[in-house]
Parts: C-alpha cells; structure tokens; sequence
C-alpha cells in the first residue's frame, strides 16, 4: 500500500473506533483495541496490495484485537496500570452519548451483527464467518438490531440525522 | 462490497478528543517499535502553512500548502516510505530553528538532512545552494558556474524548483540574471518575503 498511513488513521480511525466500542462496549477496551488495531496495520501497511479495501481490512484487524482484548480481559479484570491516563469523557454526564447504551442494551448476536455490517461495512457473509453465524441469521440479526436502534433513536433527544429506513435494509 | 451506514454512524458519536489523544500514542510506540518511517507535522509561516517530513536520518521534505500536503505526503509515500504518521515532538527541533528564522534570530540550519528525494545534478546543486550566505544571492548561472558546469543554468533552475527541502536549503537565494526572483515553489511572493526578511533582520 502506497497510501501515507496517517490518512488512513485520519480517515478510517471513526469507524473503527466505532467497531471496536460496540464489539467490547467498554470505552477503555475500545481505545486499546483501536491502539493495537492501527499498530499491526501500520507493521503489514508497506505489504499491503494496493487494490485492498483498507476499512474492511481494518475492521478485520480490530475483530482480532478486540478478540485479544475479551482474552486479556478475562484473564486479569482490571489491569490498573492499563488504565488510560487521561480522564475520557464517555459516557461522563453531559457528554454526547448518541445511541451508545441503545448499542450496549442489544443482544449479543445483534450486537456484534450491527458492528460489523452496519458500523464496519462488511457484508453479511463476512460478518457471518467472524461471528460464527450464518449470513441467513446474521441478515436478520443485523435488522433487529437496527430497528431497536431506530426506536432508540425516536425517543433521543437531540439526533443530529434520522435514521433512515433505507439504511437498514442495505 | 458494502460500506458503513453514514445515518447510524453520525448517531453513535465518537469523541475526535480522544482519537487525537489515541493517534498521538500510536507515533510514540510506532516510534518505539522501529515502525515510524516518516513523521510529520505543520508549522504555521509568515509564508503560510508548511508541512515537515523527517526520517530517521533527518528533514527529508519541507513544504508548502500551494503544493498540496496531502498529495506531498503521496510522493514521500511512494519514494520513502507509507509507514508516515503525524508526531509533532519528532519534528521540535525543525519546528524551532524555523520559527527563529523567520523571527530574524537565526542565519543558518543547523538540522540533520535526509536527501532521499534527491539525486544526480539536482543533488549536487541543493548541496552547494547552502554555501550562499544569508542575505545574499547568486543567479542561476552562477550557481552553475559554481558546481562546475557553467551552461548548466536552465538544470541549476529545475534543481531549485525540485528543491525537497526549500527555506533550510536556500533555492530562494538564486535569482535570474537580470536580478528579478524568478520563479520559487512556494510562489513568487514567498520568495520574496523570504528575501526581504534576510535583508532587514
């Protein structure tokens, strides 16, 4: 790959973030797995054939940390010197939450189906195979989830964009 | 292939806070771990914008925003490397002797160079370019003479045009023969700010 890496962090460094909260819910775990998602890329970047779709091969990248991540996680809860050493202001009073805890409330299998297809742009076939699913159930699954997100949506107070009802059917 | 949904994506915010903070630590342990080729940041000029690229060796590429940083940033992609990210600490010390320069503080670099984007003839000349002194300038044809291949004025003015490291490799010091600017990669007007400063500090 030719491209400078700092604009792909630049340009594909929201989504992934976004991938990476809604797979591991907790805001400190999505910022290790985020770090850890752009270390290994920028190691295989100069190898990296340049036809690759560079954010689906990110978000292929962050299944795996984050998958590290649940590992580490289980192994040792609450690492303190892993802690981040600034004061993250998610889901700290006032801060803009969106549709976090709509995202967190989901079943599992919706969950992950919403963050790889509808937040990672991967097709449903792919997100089957990272989830241990079908594409079948996984269609579904990412419906359901994003219908709930919708209703999550009516009632939000302040959405700066609707949800379209086209968006979930792509 | 199928692309993230922009509608659900602007309703789950992520904080640019911390992804700043998160692109910040990334440079540091790319650093750490021999995987940061290039670092880069911005300095703001008297003319304009400029963006600085260092290697490991040194300052490889000063430029500035009429060129496009983003497409710049490409070049040094392709000839350097793509490990390329913004870590500002790595670039302290460029940033510093600019900012003395253009205060009138500072007459000369002293920075190591990174020449990676150069060769042959055009090397040869940006290697000579800073032996003319502060303040004063050579023509084309001078500098030519100087690097020992006196009708070589017209390679002399696409060595300076081509000029991967301008302001610290002074290509602004060499004129036409008739005395007037001629042409600079940071525009005709850079270049004579340039020149006014060093005449007045």
């Amino acid at each position: 790959m030719r491209e400078p890496f700092e604009q792909a962090v630049a340009r594909h460094g929201p989504a992934v973030m976004r991938v990476c909260r809604a797979v591991l819910l907790d805001p400190a775990d999505a910022e290790d797995a985020w770090s850890e998602t752009f270390l290994s890329a920028l190691r295989a970047w100069p190898e990296l054939p340049a036809s690759t779709n560079v954010e689906a091969w990110l978000v292929r990248v962050a299944q795996r940390r984050a998958i590290d991540v649940i590992r580490r996680r289980s192994r040792a809860p609450l690492p303190v010197e892993s802690l981040p050493e600034w004061a993250s202001t998610a889901g700290g009073p006032g801060a803009d939450e969106g549709l976090w805890s709509e995202v967190a409330a989901l079943p599992e299998k919706q969950r992950l189906a919403v963050a790889y297809h509808y937040l990672g742009g991967l097709p449903h076939a792919e997100t089957a195979e990272l989830t241990g699913s079908t594409p079948a159930a996984v269609r579904r699954a990412a419906a359901d989830g994003v219908a709930a997100l919708r209703r999550g949506l009516a009632g939000h107070p302040a959405p700066s964009r609707a949800l379209s009802p086209e968006g979930a059917d792509r | 292939m199928t692309t993230a949904d922009p509608d659900l994506s602007a309703a789950l915010p992520v904080d640019p806070a911390v992804l700043e903070h998160l692109s910040a630590r990334l440079a540091e342990r790319a650093g750490q771990e021999q995987l940061l080729d290039v670092a880069t940041r911005t300095v703001d000029s008297p003319v304009g914008p400029l963006l600085l690229a260092a290697t490991e060796r040194g300052l490889v590429r000063i430029a500035f925003e009429r060129e496009g940083f983003d497409t710049v940033l490409e070049t040094v992609a392709t000839k350097v490397s793509p490990r390329i990210l913004r870590a500002p600490a790595r670039l302290d010390g460029a940033a510093r002797e600019l900012e003395e320069y253009f205060a009138g503080r500072r007459r000369g670099f002293d920075l190591p160079l990174d020449h990676a984007l150069s060769r042959g003839f055009r090397l040869e000349v940006q290697e000579f370019l800073p032996s003319i002194g502060y303040g004063s300038t050579l023509s084309y044809g001078q500098v030519a003479a100087q690097v020992g291949n006196p009708r070589a004025s017209r390679a002399v003015g696409t060595a300076c045009a081509t000029n991967p490291l301008p302001i610290v490799i002074p290509c602004h010091r060499v004129l036409r023969g008739d005395g007037s600017p001629g042409g600079y990669v940071g525009g005709t007007d850079a270049k004579t700010t340039l020149l006014t400063l060093e005449r007045t500090a």
